[in-house]
């Protein structure tokens, strides 16, 4: 059965990803103000929700894709909240709502397999683990958005072409500094998150690393990360390049989240986490 | 009677008429007082209101007698100007009623105005109104007309994109910019050449925040010269070269046959600048710059042409919205027609009102001995009673009145009031009275 608390926070969202549509097309300010309080709403219920799966299963409810999913829409629409604070970019909410929409509903349609937890799981480091890793990966895909309106907004000017989304998207150093801003303050959680998370063995399973495709992969990852970061500051990367680069690192790390737990099993994959 | 009233506006604007009769009437700001003490005192004008701009000059009144109040004010303008009436006729515009306030509107929502969006225009109405009420020429109809216009504009701005995109080639340079560096704060301009073009583009660009301006040139002389205008440094044509590593917009307007700055050029500077954005405005024909470095990746280079084109995309914007606005103007100018008539109906509502209280406080005056036995409650209870009757009786009258506003009929029905109630008598002038709610 579905949970009321996420089947509200759905909608909030989906009202909320409409609401700052309706924004970027009209431009109208109050369109923005609901939209912003509608996702916050939301995110209050997906709180809610979490919570209360907390409560439950006795730790964080992210075993399988489907919670995994929600918790990532959940940090990403947080995140999001932190972000806007401190940019003040309207524009961005209608990029990241409808991601954060678009999460959800896949979670929704995920099947819904209740286990019992392993007392494996039920440990304090997998919270702390999953919560930084999934910290940093919503503001890696902060970073994605901003790198995809950037692309948009540069080919515009460089086109000479100033169409309607001219007007609409902020200027160039704007996003760039989104872009760079995510990724510094995204890459140490992911870090971070890599770092408890081998705790986290060591504590439950007696090993750093073995080897599992996911912590490979989550390597790569942080391996193509720290080379854009390297590239940024040591080389003076700037603009298209490195929002480029910066979307080919997200594509590499959504493959770690979702490719691998489906395709390369292991112990981080979602199959394994059931009962056995 | 105030079905008569007229509302005249008798102008010229950039349109009809050349900027040297524009400047006889506009030059001297002490033509307003003058036109405005002339209102206040004429016979034939009852409210007026005098517009005196680089682009209009513009007289706005009310009045009973049309065609004599035409007259004077064309004959006023003349003596004012020192232009012989046959010169200024041609020139005039004279609208009148529905056709002067659409006018107006459109005036105060900068749709006739020579840049279509332009913002001043509106701050320009609002003092001539301001100088009208201090004058005391201005008075209900001319009140309620001027808040309907800054009304209008208010809409105009804020439900149009009518003042969005530049339209001209300098602000629409800055406007580029700022979408690429966010804020100009702290930016560092080069001005290769000069020219009134480049000046001007460096102007603005220095008023939106750029902290410093280079000037090259071939004759350091000149160099010198212009950098004096703007507190910029003077360097040599050789130190291009170095300046690339420093500035983020570059503004050229060379009167050079061959490229100022190549695309080699460009990109051996790039790595050392850290890959920052730079912004080449070349306004030179022909171009300055090669137009292969808007190839290179972080560089951005508009020329003429260029900006040309984002100019007449934004013009052609606004002339859709324009489009949009004239929806609004109409609409409210059906508005205030439709205020404008119920004021017709005023002076006889106001007598009918007018009877009913003295018949009532005639028959309270003949009841006295036997009212004054009663208590204060009771009183006003047969106060209460006696007014809401009298209210109750006369509210289908008025209401149908009203509806009849801007009716053909309307002066039948009002003569017909005025006889069935014998109003006759006691109306006095009520326009003066005719203030009315919305």
């Amino acid at each position: 059965m579905i949970s009321p608390w996420f089947s509200l926070a759905l909608g909030l969202y989906l009202l909320a990803a409409g609401g700052f549509t309706v924004f970027i097309i009209r431009q109208q300010k109050w369109a923005f103000r609901c939209s912003y309080w509608i996702l916050v709403a939301g995110f209050l219920f997906h709180t809610v929700f979490l919570a209360y799966g907390y409560y439950q299963l006795g730790t964080a409810p992210v075993l399988d894709l489907r919670s995994a999913l929600s918790f990532f829409a959940w940090t990403l629409a947080g995140v999001y909240l932190v972000v806007q604070a401190r940019f003040k970019l309207r524009v961005l909410g209608s990029f990241v709502a409808p991601m954060a929409a678009f999460l959800m509903i896949i979670s929704s349609a995920m099947p819904w397999a209740a286990a019992p937890v392993k007392p494996l799981f039920k440990s304090i480091w997998l919270t702390i683990h999953v919560g930084t890793v999934f910290t940093g990966d919503a503001l890696l895909a902060i970073a994605f958005l901003a790198a995809i309106m950037y692309l948009i907004q540069e080919r515009q000017i460089k086109r000479k072409r100033l169409g309607s989304m001219y007007s609409r998207l902020p200027s160039l150093a704007t996003l760039d500094a989104i872009n760079y801003n995510s990724i510094v303050y995204g890459f140490p959680f992911l870090t971070i998150g890599m770092i408890t998370g081998s705790i986290y063995a060591q504590v439950a399973l007696g090993r750093y690393w073995q080897w599992d495709p996911k912590e490979v992969w989550s390597l790569i990852s942080w391996l193509f990360y720290a080379a854009l970061l390297h590239q940024r500051l040591a080389v003076g990367w700037q603009g298209r390049r490195a929002a480029v680069m910066s979307i080919v690192c997200f594509a590499v790390l959504i493959f770690t989240f979702v490719g691998v737990s489906l395709l390369m099993g292991g112990y981080h994959s979602f199959s394994s986490m059931g009962t056995r | 009677m105030t079905a008569m009233l007229k509302i005249i506006a008798i102008g010229m604007n950039h349109e009809t008429a050349p900027v040297e009769l524009r400047e006889c009437l506009g030059g001297d700001a002490d033509n307003i007082r003058k036109v405005l003490a002339w209102m206040r005192s004429s016979e034939v004008v009852r409210e007026g209101l005098f517009l005196s701009t680089c682009n209009r000059v513009e007289a706005l009144f009310i009045t009973e007698e049309a065609e004599p109040a035409r007259e004077s004010v064309i004959s006023l303008m003349s003596e004012l100007g020192g232009v012989h009436i046959r010169d200024l006729a041609p020139a005039l515009y004279v609208l009148e009623d529905m056709h002067a306030v659409s006018h107006i509107f459109n005036v105060a929502s900068s749709l006739d105005s020579m840049v279509v969006g332009e913002p001043q225009i509106l701050g320009q109405i609002k003092e001539a109104y301001a100088l009208a009420a201090a004058e005391k020429t201005s008075g209900v109809i001319l009140n309620r007309l001027m808040h309907r216009a800054f009304h209008v504009a208010k809409r105009v701005r804020s439900e149009t994109e009518i003042c969005g995109a530049a339209v001209s080639i300098s602000y629409a340079a800055v406007e580029l910019a700022k979408k690429i560096f966010h804020v100009l704060e702290g930016k560092k301009v080069l001005l290769v050449g000069a020219g009134e073009m480049a000046e001007l583009a460096a102007r603005h660009l220095l008023t939106n925040g750029v902290s410093s301006l280079v000037v090259a040139n071939r004759t350091f002389e000149r160099a010198v010269e212009v950098a004096g205008h703007f507190n910029g440094k003077a360097v040599s044509f050789e130190e291009i070269d170095s300046e690339l590593l420093n500035v983020d917009i570059v503004i050229t307007s060379t009167a050079a046959k061959e490229y100022v700055i190549t695309q080699g050029q460009v990109k051996k500077c790039l790595r050392k600048r850290r890959n920052r954005p730079l912004f080449f405005i070349d306004i030179a024909v022909p171009r300055d710059v090669q137009p292969e470095v808007h190839a290179l990746s972080n560089v951005y280079l508009y020329d003429i042409d260029d900006l040309k084109g984002v100019v007449a995309l934004n013009m052609s914007q606004r002339k859709e919205e324009a489009v949009k606005a004239g929806r609004i103007v109409e609409e409210e100018v059906g508005k205030f027609e439709k205020w404008l008539k119920t004021l017709a109906v005023v002076p006889t509502i106001v007598s009918l009102r007018d009877k009913a209280e003295s018949i009532l406080q005639a028959e309270f005056a003949k009841s006295r001995s036997v009212l004054d036995q009663l208590t204060p409650t009771q009183h006003e209870a047969v106060e209460t009673l006696t007014r809401s009757i009298v209210e109750k009786v006369l509210n289908d009258p008025i209401v149908f009145l009203k509806g009849r506003a801007g009716r053909p009929t309307l002066n039948t029905y009002l003569d017909l009031t005025k006889r069935l109630f014998r109003l006759n008598g006691l109306e006095a002038d009520g326009a003066g009275k005719a203030e009315l709610g919305d």
